[in-house]
């Protein structure tokens, strides 16, 4: 199978949807091929990849205290 | 998200037992959601006092609707729609008194979402340090993006969502999650990339002086 060209432009544009499984099987292939050989298109890659995966982790919206608690109340007046 | 999340059959019998009366219920449905809840609302709010007010609106709003809840979509999804919507209301009550240019800057979702950061980035922070000062810096990063890219970014890659589930709570397109989630991410990179050499060192000075860290 002959993998046609892709440019860094399209890829940026499909990198989120690469990451998310979003992209048919001759894109992805074309977009892997590119990965290979282009360094920057990597290195973008990889930290868009680290960026879901450290908000994934790390992000945590502290729940303020009593808040469960507080909420039950209202559900109980209500 | 902490909490184990409800299976479907417990959720049709909870929502039952509600329905006939039982409050007790309503709890143990609600319960899973609480933290989900308190996010949504934050995503939109960025304030803990406003996002709890608007977390028990949606609550109570679900709990006097949920006799008319036909099930299209998991409880938790609805009830996470019913706090988007308070939020944005609350959002637009809030800033009726204010001056426009108080206002969300205009953002654009055409033409191309360009990373402006070319630092090789494969290695995650791993020491505690730095993971503390990671922490911190995507509070910030999270907040210094526009609210809609901040609300698609925090339901897909925090809450977890599908795109589909996304699309739904938000009340927009598939196309338009997709596009969104893209120019949150690069922002979100460009706003936490290491130094131009891949190095996440806090000790080097001259990163310090660009870097969130």
């Amino acid at each position: 199978m002959t993998v046609i060209e892709i440019s860094c432009l399209e890829v940026w544009r499909e990198i989120s949807n690469f990451l998310d499984g979003e992209v048919d099987a001759e894109l992805r292939s074309r977009m892997e091929t590119h990965f290979k050989g282009c360094a920057h298109c990597r290195a973008i890659l990889d930290g868009t990849r680290n960026v879901v995966k450290l908000i994934g982790d790390g992000v945590e919206y502290q729940v303020p205290e009593e808040f469960s608690k507080r909420l039950h109340a209202k559900i109980k007046d209500k | 998200m902490g909490t184990t999340k409800l299976s479907l059959d417990n959720e049709v019998e909870l929502i039952q037992r509600v329905c006939a009366g039982d409050k007790e219920a309503f709890y143990a449905l609600v319960e899973p959601c609480e933290r989900g809840v308190f996010t949504a609302a934050m995503s939109i709010l960025n304030n803990v006092a406003d996002a709890e007010e608007v977390a028990q609106e949606a609550v109570l709003k679900a709990f006097s609707a949920l006799p008319r809840f036909r099930g299209e979509a998991r409880f938790s999804t609805w009830l996470i729609q019913i706090t988007i919507n308070e939020a944005r209301l609350k959002l637009r009550k809030d800033r009726r008194h204010l001056y426009e240019s108080i206002d969300e800057p205009r953002t654009d979702d055409t033409g191309d979402a360009f990373p402006k950061d070319f630092a090789d980035w494969r290695e995650i922070p791993s020491e505690e340090l730095q993971r503390k000062q990671l922490r911190e810096a995507l509070q910030r990063a999270l907040q210094s993006l526009p609210q809609k890219y901040r609300e698609v970014l925090i339901l897909r890659d925090i809450q977890h969502l599908s795109i589909q589930e996304t699309a739904q709570v938000l009340g927009i397109t598939v196309a338009s999650v997709k596009t969104r989630l893209l120019r949150a991410r690069f922002h979100m990179r460009d706003a936490l990339a290491p130094g131009i050499d891949g190095s996440w060192s806090n000790g080097k000075v001259e990163y310090e002086k660009v870097r969130p860290w």
